[in-house]
């Protein structure tokens, strides 16, 4: 037997990727919503195997992770791999875009980025997890309309950054009402935003499908985040 | 044959434009449509600043009638940020409108937990457009983040039919207008394009500040076309923001051998798993940079980027680690420049990094400016004043 026999071997077992309990169809099938997004195409050219990609990310520093080896393995049509990297490598991702220095055109971020919202639409194990303890985030920027606010700085949840949370934890409603722009007066969201401003941007979520995406990775959450838009749409008079 | 080491350096001094290379422009595509009908382009008020970008094209800055598109990071974790924006622009005589009527671009979620897609991502900014429109003021985009993900779902709408046609289903729903600006301009351009007339306005001296520049990566990284790149800063090899301005109000403004490098922010990271965002900011930024550079002070353009950079610094201080250095966006220092109070206007208090020693260098007296504050909250606190306004910060 020579080397590359062995090789070929190797890359041939459906068993190196693990998740062998995973029928290769539903892989294949996860892998056809990834290639089908409309971005694909522009994501991803070729591969030079240069390892710019790898040498600018700030995860590949940290994580056993590398963009290369997504742009790799999604270019030659990898299965397998595929599913593994969307198991266990894509929210390593710090979708920063570094990668997209690429020469050959390649925006391994953005392949990332779209793996991610298959994994989501499909509530893979990986999204669930990796979305745990982020729940108040997603409810925070889908209902209000502002993603972080100033009531979040409590000093139980950022311990590492520092007393000075606690100072504005402490005085937030006082400090918040000593910034003169108007907009500003707020705890519960970065900014003052209009009760019609947030029914259009319900109407957003509910027209392009975003609010069922949370469905598949938080249920409890999609329930709340469901009741509290269809009663502000109701009352605006608008029936979904 | 020995690697001409001198030689490539010496090339990479100065980027040269070759002009048979230049891209097409993408305002081309965005006039097409509006020619077919598609959508409005919302055109840039007068009066411009042109200002140079990556491949050559000049870019239109309006000065004033600007729709502050804010940030919720920066108004939710660091208010002095958009405060200082505001606060220059009005010092500087430019009108401009603070909507309620705008969401966040909701890009920080997206990138951190992927629960939304293009068409929602394209609805979400083209409502926000249409809301300037109808107020007739332009777009002025305050977070990095919004500014690159607004600029990929231009580039999303320009070459997806498809797409369009969703949106604008939905736009109609809202009864809204397909709205798309001339140019989508961040703040930091405003800031840049307006560096010498805040330098005519400057107050405090900054000739002995020494600062170093992190660029955001969504600034410079996504669709990077559209950003500020200027013959005279960098020679043209990085961009221009954020450095300009230092320049333009006399700072030293020192490199170092990771500037290229992320802040380590992650979205999700920051958030959720910040073991990652804290080793990356202090390990591959501020301790870089204190050892190459040793500035007084990080300057930078992007929310997320502020608070890692900043925030970060505790736990590593905790460890003995070589960081202790203030962060800020240029828009406070310009403002600080400017004779803006630290407190007031530039709330520094909401930042964690030790900034006294950088207002002693500036010559600001903080401890009377916290005194004067603390004054200012007695008011609040006692109902003798309910808000404070602009004319209550000088």
């Amino acid at each position: 037997m020579t080397v590359t026999d062995d090789r070929s071997a190797f890359y041939q077992n459906t068993k190196v990727a693990g998740f062998d309990d995973v029928p290769y169809e539903e892989k294949e099938r996860l892998f056809g919503l990834v290639k089908a997004d409309m971005r694909f195409p522009d994501y991803l050219y070729g591969c030079y195997e240069c390892g710019i990609c790898v040498a600018a990310c700030p995860s590949a520093r940290f994580y056993d992770f590398s963009p290369r080896r997504i742009a790799q393995a999604v270019g030659r049509e990898d299965v397998e791999l595929v599913y593994q990297q969307m198991q266990e490598d894509i929210w390593e991702c710090s979708q920063c875009f570094s990668c997209v220095r690429c020469p050959r055109g390649n925006n391994p971020g953005g392949v990332i980025l779209i793996m991610r919202e298959v994994a989501i639409n499909n509530g893979l194990v990986s999204a669930r997890e990796a979305l745990e303890g982020y729940s108040r985030i997603i409810y925070k920027i889908m209902s209000t309309g502002t993603q972080v606010s100033p009531d979040m700085l409590q000093p139980d949840a950022f311990p590492d950054w520092g007393p000075e949370v606690k100072d504005v934890s402490d005085n937030l409603d006082l400090w918040r009402r000593a910034l003169p722009p108007e907009t500003h007066h707020t705890t519960s969201t970065g900014w003052d935003v209009d009760e019609k401003t947030l029914v259009e941007l319900y109407l957003i979520w509910f027209h392009t499908g975003a609010l069922d995406m949370i469905k598949e990775v938080d249920e409890g959450l999609h329930m709340i985040l469901q009741e509290v838009m269809e009663e502000r749409l109701e009352d605006a008079g608008i029936e979904v | 044959m020995p690697i001409p080491v001198q030689e490539l350096l010496k090339k990479k001094e100065h980027f040269e434009r070759d002009p048979d290379r230049l891209p097409h422009d993408f305002r081309d595509e965005v006039f097409a449509l509006e020619e077919q009908g598609e959508w409005i382009v919302q055109r840039a008020p007068d009066p411009i600043v042109e200002v140079p970008t990556k491949y050559g094209y000049l870019k239109k800055v309006p000065k004033q009638h600007l729709w502050h598109h804010k940030s919720c990071g920066q108004c939710g974790h660091i208010p002095g940020y958009s405060t200082s924006i505001f606060w220059v622009m009005r010092k500087l005589g430019y009108e401009y409108n603070d909507p309620r009527d705008q969401t966040s671009c909701t890009a920080w979620n997206y990138y951190a937990s992927a629960t939304s897609n293009a068409a929602a991502q394209a609805a979400v900014a083209l409502r926000n457009f249409a809301a300037a429109y109808e107020v007739g003021y332009f777009p002025l985009i305050h977070c990095g983040t919004s500014y690159g993900h607004y600029k990929e779902v231009r580039e999303e709408l320009l070459h997806h039919p498809e797409l369009r046609a969703q949106v604008r289903e939905i736009m109609n729903k809202l009864g809204k207008p397909m709205v798309m600006p001339e140019e989508i301009v961040h703040y930091s351009e405003w800031f840049y394009a307006m560096r010498h007339e805040i330098a005519a306005l400057q107050v405090c001296d900054f000739t002995g500040i020494a600062a170093t520049v992190h660029p955001a990566c969504h600034y410079y990284k996504l669709v990077e076309g559209d950003a500020i790149y200027d013959p005279d800063v960098y020679g043209g090899q990085r961009t221009a923001i954020v450095t300009g301005v230092a320049e333009a109000l006399g700072a030293e403004v020192r490199t170092y051998s990771t500037w290229f490098d992320c802040c380590g922010f992650g979205f999700r990271h920051i958030l959720v798993q910040r073991d990652f965002t804290r080793s990356f900011a202090t390990l591959r930024k501020i301790q870089v940079m204190k050892e190459e550079a040793d500035p007084d002070v990080v300057l930078t353009h992007d929310t997320g980027c502020v608070t890692t950079l900043d925030k970060s610094q505790f736990a590593a201080m905790a460890h003995g680690k070589n960081v202790g250095v203030p962060v800020m966006s240029e828009a406070q220092f310009a403002a600080l420049a400017m004779g803006a109070h630290p407190y007031r206007v530039c709330q520094l208090h909401w930042h964690s990094a030790d900034y006294r020693p950088l207002l002693e260098k500036m010559g600001i007296d903080w401890q009377a400016a916290w005194a004067e504050f603390q004054e200012d909250l007695k008011k609040l606190e006692s109902g003798e004043r309910k808000f404070s306004t602009w004319d209550d910060v000088g």
